[in-house]
């Protein structure tokens, strides 16, 4: 058991697909109310991760309390307990493409908590002018939209029902940095509103810095450092440095083939 | 020794298949039992499978009524049996071709259209940000689905049986000099109630099973591009396949009744 005030507490989390450990032991506490930005190469497990706090795949061992209560077992209720107070924006934003924005957005009011579709619209509206579109977005389909109105429409759908705890999985990816940064400026401002508790994945550095309280960077299925953004500089941890300055040589080698 | 052990491979893993398939099925078939069930997805379903598949049926039924006309009044012609075109017809297209052809042109516009649509939607996460979002994929993809090509596939099967006949009509009429009243009370003193409620029940059970087929390979597909396209072959071959060979046990189950 974390302390009252820790909402996320991960210990020893393992998961592998076949062969490939991808989480060879992950723990992870994080107090209700911050943000936490996790960093790493690609293929290391950060989605997985993120996924398996989230509920959508179910880890081989470990522990996963959310405000104190075990789900790592992924029960029915487990799931709709975790789901019912989380929010994700996912790294495609993954709209559902047959469905109008607006009703994107209020998917969840509308098909999960079985409000009006007058109802549902109007807080879409309301969502949408928070992540700074015009109401008028609400009635193009995902499709008519830019790479960047998608992720502000999947960060609108995300936070549409007041969630404690919000999931980003690289939110500026494949953005533009003026975009990107409109992006990260709008999770730190949706985030405190709701003073909800934040996971991003990211391995956008820029957007790391600007949007966390705490860095951690997951290396070969653990987390091998952790600090405060402005720590991360002078980590002291080769591989941190490395992977913060972007260079191919150090001690992390890149797989030029998946395992 | 190998080969042995390709056998029994291969024979472990469809029958690894055949048992998700099922589960799968009965999971997509009841899990809206405990509510909800979503309504606007079963309708628009229904109305993408049933309503917009009568064209494509429609012309199939038409076509093979017409060409079942000329193949039985050949056949006939050598014992001068000509007289009962009409019955042979009517039994055949309403016990047999309807159902049977109906189900394959649905397993083909329907089933490719499912294994695609989910397929895509688990590739691009979709399904995964709907759990997020608390509606379960089962109740709100899944169900109305599997529920809506059910119920719709009786129906067009009795459109497609009507139409068959009327193709044989067309042809027994003014290419064959048959005199069209006659046919028509040939063709419905001689059918039985049963000829017509067999054919339906099967139509129910082939859409059952080629919904399942298009919800279960989309659903299971993984990779980008290739891998949906794969989910959508594999989706129209299983339909396919299982809609025939269901049709023959089916049948030698209801021709005892």
């Amino acid at each position: 058991m974390g302390d009252a005030n820790t909402t996320i507490s991960v210990r020893d989390l393992h998961k592998s697909f076949g062969t490939n450990d991808v989480l060879r032991g992950v723990d992870l506490d994080l107090d209700r109310g911050k943000s936490l930005v996790v960093i790493g190469g690609s293929g290391t497990g950060k989605s997985v991760l993120a996924k398996c706090i989230l509920g959508l795949v179910r880890a081989d061992q470990g522990s996963i309390e959310i405000n104190g209560r075990d789900i790592a077992r992924q029960t029915e209720s487990d799931r709709r307990y975790m789901t019912g107070l989380s929010g994700m924006l996912f790294q495609g934003a993954a709209l559902f493409d047959s469905l109008p924005v607006w009703e994107n957005i209020a998917f969840r009011l509308i098909y999960s908590q079985r409000k009006s579709r007058s109802a549902a619209r109007e807080k879409a509206a309301d969502c949408l002018s928070q992540v700074g579109l015009a109401p008028e977005i609400g009635d193009l389909f995902p499709s008519e939209l830019s790479g960047g109105m998608q992720k502000r429409v999947g960060l609108a759908r995300a936070i549409a029902a007041d969630p404690q705890i919000l999931f980003f999985d690289e939110p500026t990816t494949g953005l533009d940095p003026i975009m990107a940064d409109v992006i990260n400026n709008l999770i730190l401002e949706r985030v405190k509103a709701l003073g909800a508790t934040a996971i991003s994945i990211t391995h956008d550095m820029a957007s790391a810095r600007k949007i966390a309280d705490e860095i951690a960077m997951l290396y070969q299925g653990r987390i091998i450092w952790r600090g405060r953004p402005e720590e991360i500089e002078n980590s002291n941890n080769p591989m941190v440095e490395q992977f913060v300055h972007g260079r191919a040589e150090g001690p992390i080698k890149m797989a030029l083939r998946r395992r | 020794m190998n080969i042995f052990a390709g056998i029994g491979r291969t024979t472990m893993a469809s029958l690894r298949e055949t048992g998700q398939i099922a589960n799968f099925a009965r999971r997509g078939a009841f899990s809206w039992v405990s509510g909800p069930f979503y309504w606007r997805a079963f309708f628009n379903s229904l109305w993408r499978i049933g309503f917009a598949s009568l064209p494509v049926v429609g012309l199939t039924a038409i076509f093979t009524g017409a060409a079942l006309a000329l193949n039985i009044y050949d056949g006939s012609l050598r014992f001068n049996a000509e007289t009962f075109l009409p019955q042979i017809l009517g039994v055949s297209i309403v016990r047999e071709l309807g159902p049977v052809l109906a189900a394959l042109m649905v397993a083909g516009r329907c089933s490719s259209a499912m294994a695609a649509e989910i397929g895509t939607m688990r590739v691009t996460e979709q399904i995964d940000a709907m759990s997020t979002l608390a509606v379960e994929p089962f109740k709100y993809l899944i169900a109305p689905r599997i529920l809506a090509t059910t119920l719709a596939l009786p129906v067009l099967v009795l459109i497609a049986d009507i139409i068959g006949v009327y193709g044989g009509y067309l042809v027994s009429v003014y290419a064959l000099d048959f005199s069209g009243p006659i046919y028509v009370r040939n063709i419905a003193e001689f059918l039985e109630n049963r000829d017509v409620i067999s054919g339906l029940i099967k139509a129910a059970v082939f859409g059952f099973l080629i919904a399942t087929m298009g919800c279960y390979y989309g659903y299971h597909s993984r990779g980008g591009a290739q891998g949906v396209g794969a989910a959508t072959r594999t989706a129209v071959v299983a339909a396919a396949v299982v809609v025939l060979a269901s049709n023959y046990f089916m049948t030698s189950l209801l021709v005892e009744f």
